[in-house]
């Protein structure tokens, strides 16, 4: 390993990467909670990846502009309601502070929600009516995916009148001030955390009721592991399809308001789609198509690429990501928990 | 009128012409057989009536109704309901919720109402009862086909299609299988059933059809084909 070669690649990697153990030994539990707090968010946004392609076996390359048009959903809102970007966080109490924490996230929620049931519609469903290749689909998805952001870069902008979107990142509103709650072994535990991780894990048992205890849970898993004969037992499946998008889209919703609750620098086109591919990456890991790998690869995602942020410098955060899911997949190819919502399909 | 009437139907895959106009009907209350070679088209008519495979040409009839357009999951609401070929049990799901899905659809009155229906099915199979809790793609073959014609009665059925109920099952579970379909038509359930068991399926039967590359060749009564030369040598291995 000698030679001009080798040393101008050492030279690059040299600079940038560490490997600093004992940087991880003394902020672990920090590292951690910080870490399930990214890993609830992804967590969320991963489910609307698998549970589409539970039923369609389609990788919806434009969830992640799904989420994108969530966090627009709630800024726009709150501007409404008279909240305009600052350096100074709301301050009127906590109960109003979470009234307009609720408000925002049913925005959030229904705005990613119908763009999500909207996009299938009017991208999907005209191929499926043909009969079109898979392959159709996920250029479809890409193109899709461009599309929305390139809404909001340019179109949303001339609808507002220059006070939504555009080339240039949206300034947050703050609606919560980070304060220590408490600690747990010396990792501060702030509110927004809490907010977090509670609002993440409410909606995550919700989700996982409906698709495994309700009727309509049962349609959607029927129509993943056999459609056909969920035709036959008079299961809808452009209903089933319709569902799936519109659980995947609000989740997104929900966890574009709670993203813009730790994110220092705003709202902007393009902001969806780092976290997108990282929620995909986190749905493989648990296992595509199976709505509880989604989870668990959300959070475990989200924690191992913050140990990884410490241990070998900020910059590989994201690379720890793939490595992480690479490793994963070469000892288990179908990711942590198998494909079960849809084990029936090859 | 018959419940199902099918006249001249046409169905095919792309290019190739599966059925070349078929009529056959069922009446209420019949036990109806359709049997064949490999590749006759049976399966291909059941998939017809349930709505899965459109035509090209021809009409179904269901309960007077013309159902030739209508889409596949709301026949099931009129009353028309498959246990397919190689049985479709959700591998994912316990037996509990497989059967579940059999009444999909359907609205209870009352709580007593659904409970009434999953003892009936459990009566007619005691072992779906001791595995409610097994989930579905690790029973064996026969117990498959016990959640696949149980989780088709639990949605009532006016005409229940049953395509190859005994396909790869040992002979004693095949004739529990047959004695069941007749138990259940005895109830009161019409039936339409496909069969390459054609000895056991004939003999049960009020009508048969016999299926020939897309064309219907010849119909009678069950024991009135039993006895047909023709049929004996073609489908019943004797000379
Ligand atoms: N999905 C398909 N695509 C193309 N051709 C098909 C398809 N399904 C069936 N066929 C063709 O249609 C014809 C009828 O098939 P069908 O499955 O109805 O036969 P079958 O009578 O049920 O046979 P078996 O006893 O083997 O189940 C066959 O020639 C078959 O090859
Ligand atoms: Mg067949």
């Amino acid at each position: 390993m000698t030679g001009p070669w080798a040393a101008s690649v050492f030279a690059l990697a040299d600079s940038d990467i560490n490997f600093n153990i004992s940087a991880l030994g003394h902020s672990f539990w920090q590292l951690t909670i910080d870490g399930l707090a990214y890993g609830a968010i992804y967590a969320l946004v991963a489910v609307g990846y698998t549970l589409v392609y539970g039923v369609l076996r389609l990788i919806n390359f434009a969830h992640s502009e799904v989420f994108m048009l969530g966090m627009f959903g709630q800024y726009a809102a709150l501007m409404i309601l008279g909240f305009s970007p600052s350096g100074n966080a709301y301050a009127e109490g906590a109960v109003m502070t979470i009234v307009f924490l609720g408000i925002a996230m049913i925005v959030g929620m229904a705005v990613s929600g119908g763009v999500a049931v909207g996009l299938e519609r009017v991208a999907y469903r005209p191929l499926r009516k043909r009969n079109a290749p898979s392959l159709v689909f996920l250029i479809t998805a890409i193109g899709a995916s461009f599309v929305l952001q390139e809404f909001v870069h340019f179109i949303l902008p001339k609808l507002t009148g220059g006070k939504l979107g555009g080339v240039n990142a949206q300034q947050p509103i703050r609606l919560v001030e980070s304060k220590q709650q408490f600690t747990i072994f010396g990792g501060s535990v702030t509110n927004i955390t809490l907010i977090i991780v509670i609002s993440a894990l409410i909606l995550a048992f919700a989700a996982d009721v409906f698709i495994n205890r309700t009727k309509f849970g049962r349609g959607i898993r029927a129509v993943a592991q056999d459609p056909t004969t969920a035709t036959l037992m008079g299961v809808s499946r452009e209903k089933v399809i319709m569902l799936t998008f519109l659980i995947g889209g609000v989740l997104a919703g929900a966890a574009a308001l709670l993203y813009t609750l730790r994110i220092p620098n705003g709202i902007i086109y393009s902001g969806g789609f780092i976290l997108g591919i990282k929620a995909f990456c986190a749905a493989v890991l648990g296992g595509i198509g199976n709505l509880r790998g989604a989870l668990l690869g959300g959070l475990l995602l989200g924690v191992l690429e913050n140990y990884g942020q410490i241990v070998f410098g900020s910059g590989w955060r994201d690379v720890v990501s793939f490595v992480v899911l690479i490793l994963v997949l070469m000892v288990r190819p179908t990711g942590i928990l198998g494909e079960t919502l849809g084990r029936a399909r090859a | 009128m018959p419940l199902l009437e099918i006249t001249d139907m046409v169905v095919g895959y792309g290019r190739i012409e599966a059925l070349h106009g078929i009529s056959l009907t069922v009446e209420a209350g019949e036990l109806v057989t359709l049997i064949g070679a490999n590749g006759a088209g049976k399966t291909t008519t059941m998939r017809a009536v349930s709505g899965i495979r459109p035509l090209t040409r021809g009409t179904i009839k269901f309960d007077g109704q013309d159902i030739t357009k209508m889409k596949a999951h709301l026949r099931v609401l009129e009353g028309i309901v498959q246990a397919p070929e190689g049985r479709g049990v959700f591998p994912g799901m316990t037996v509990q919720e497989n059967l579940d899905m059999g009444c999909y659809t359907r609205k209870f009155a009352t709580k007593a109402e659904y409970q009434a229906t999953l003892d009936h099915v459990f009566e007619l199979f005691p072992r779906l009862a001791e595995r409610r809790s097994q989930v579905g793609g690790t029973m064996s073959g026969g117990e498959q086909q016990m959640v696949a014609i149980g989780r088709a009665l639990m949605a009532r059925p006016k005409l229940l299609l049953l395509d190859e109920p005994s396909m790869g099952l040992a002979p004693m579970i095949i004739q529990q299988i047959f004695r069941i379909v007749s138990e259940i038509n005895a109830e009161g359930t019409t039936i339409l059933l496909v069969e390459q068991n054609a000895q056991q399926a004939l003999s049960r039967s009020h009508r048969a059809y016999i299926l020939e590359t897309g064309e219907v060749i010849k119909t009678g009564g069950g024991k009135e084909l039993l006895a047909d030369p023709s049929v004996k040598e073609a489908y019943l291995g004797v000379a």
